[in-house]
């Protein structure tokens, strides 16, 4: 016999259910308990961004109870600039599905391997129905050659790449606005990731 | 004071996808339009994936962690078997994780939750919020306070019931490491029944989610207390990863 290997197995995952909002965004399901709410503004520096998106299931419908996360660099492309918190979460709108991230223009990043990372922003998204968290990440469509080079997005398939860049939007008092919607089923199933 | 991590955890070790539920699991209707179809695709862990926003314990509130208190009205108390939940947040090579930001949330001890979307006719508890958030010391040790949640009916099936738990989210130290799940408690009779408990196919991986009573460390008159552990993914060092270009 050869020796045990000893490592623990990861704790299975759960939905989170139709009622997320009470333990990660207690504000949306209607009553004030923390001082401190972690929230779908980013501050800092560099270009104010702002990103609309919904979550549409396989009948087309949006999710109303859907919760994103977001995870990015700085301006400058650090991921571990003490002054900068690249985290939002977001509730989507109880009618419409629609939820909203505001942030700074994530910049090109290098990657631990010696490439370098396209301007980007991952996504996390949970609610009822899904059983094991979903990743995702969004791309610029202005920064094509950068994309082009990005390790995960040149491995994407083409004809999906599409399911993976905003949508450019108005200019609303000075910020860009884009749209990202995410896609579980059909024929735009946006592309998730096991990471 | 908002703080990102300043050091990766390392590579991840893969997820093991056979020991999560599957996302098309029918016996869970609402999974089935909300599955993906397609297979996921497999990605090395970029530098974003490997790192993550750190919590701070300046950021919380002092009884962000004792549903007790943390919703009351003067002089009140909730309702319910006051129990603690508390264990340890470990990775899969066995180290506690520090740092670690643990958020629950769970309906009162007539399984209502305040949620303006819960109907359920089970009464509101005025004292009871129903959330709760803390940071893992430096072993990974976490606790809370709160009162033991009731089963509530949903609409799966025509007789369908929720077994009493806790919903649990995990913020470890790199953002794939991202976690949601749930806590069950030890004999409850429903967690047979329970389709959602179902869409875990290994029994194995069900059992990891009961929390035993410990009566170790229960407090005297006062608190039964259930331990629940949870593993977030582990990470190997990365270097012997430098290698040359065209090796
Ligand atoms: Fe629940």
């Amino acid at each position: 016999m050869a020796q045990k290997l000893d490592y623990l197995k990861e704790t299975p995952s759960q939905t989170a259910g139709p009622y997320v909002h009470i333990g990660l965004v207690p504000r949306q399901a209607g009553f004030e308990i923390y001082d401190n709410n972690f929230g779908n503004v980013i501050p800092g520096k560099g270009e104010r961004i702002r990103i609309r998106g919904r979550v549409i299931d396989g009948t087309g419908a949006p999710l109303n109870d859907v919760l994103v996360e977001t995870w990015q660099a700085d301006a400058s492309g650090s991921f571990t600039n003490p002054e900068f918190r690249g985290w939002a979460r977001a509730g989507s709108d109880f009618e419409t599905g629609e939820w909203v991230i505001e942030t700074v223009r994530p910049g090109a990043a290098p990657n631990r391997d010696g490439a370098t990372l396209a301007p980007q922003i991952l996504f996390w998204i949970v609610a009822r129905g899904i059983n094991i968290g979903l990743n995702t990440r969004m791309y610029f469509p202005e920064d094509a050659a950068a994309n082009a080079a990005d390790p995960v997005f040149r491995k994407v398939p083409p004809h999906r790449r599409e399911t993976l860049l905003a949508q450019p939007g108005d200019r609303v008092d000075g910020v860009q606005e884009y749209r990202f919607d995410i896609h579980l089923q059909g024929a735009r199933e946006t592309v998730f990731f096991d990471v | 004071m908002l703080r990102n991590t300043s050091e990766s955890p390392g590579v991840l070790f893969p997820r093991d996808l056979d020991w999560h539920p599957p996302a098309y699991s029918p016996g869970y209707k609402s999974s089935v339009a909300r599955s993906p179809r397609l297979p996921l695709m497999s990605i090395q862990p970029t530098t974003a994936d490997l790192t993550g926003p750190r919590f701070g314990h300046s950021e919380l509130g002092p009884l962000d962690n004792d549903l007790l208190l943390n919703f009351c009205q003067p002089g009140g108390s909730p309702i319910g078997e006051r129990i603690i939940v508390h264990g340890r947040v470990l990775d899969e090579t066995g180290r506690g994780v520090a740092g670690v930001l643990v958020e629950m949330w769970q309906a009162n001890a007539g399984g209502r939750y305040r949620h303006r979307n819960d109907t359920y006719l089970a009464p509101i508890d005025p004292n009871f919020g129903g959330c709760g958030r803390t940071i893992t010391d430096d072993q990974g040790h976490y606790v809370f306070r709160t009162i033991r949640p009731g089963p509530y009916p949903w609409e799966n099936g025509p007789n369908a019931w929720r077994p009493s738990h806790i919903h649990f989210s995990l913020f470890g130290h790199a953002f794939a490491q991202r976690l949601i799940t749930q806590m069950y408690f030890e004999g409850d009779p429903l967690i047979p029944h329970c389709p959602i408990v179902a869409t875990i196919p290994d029994k194995a991986a069900v059992e990891r989610l009961i929390a035993p009573l410990d009566l170790n460390h229960s407090i005297p008159h006062d608190l039964l207390a259930y331990r629940f552990d949870i593993v977030l993914r582990g990470s190997r060092s990365t270097i012997f990863e430098n290698r040359l270009e065209g090796n």
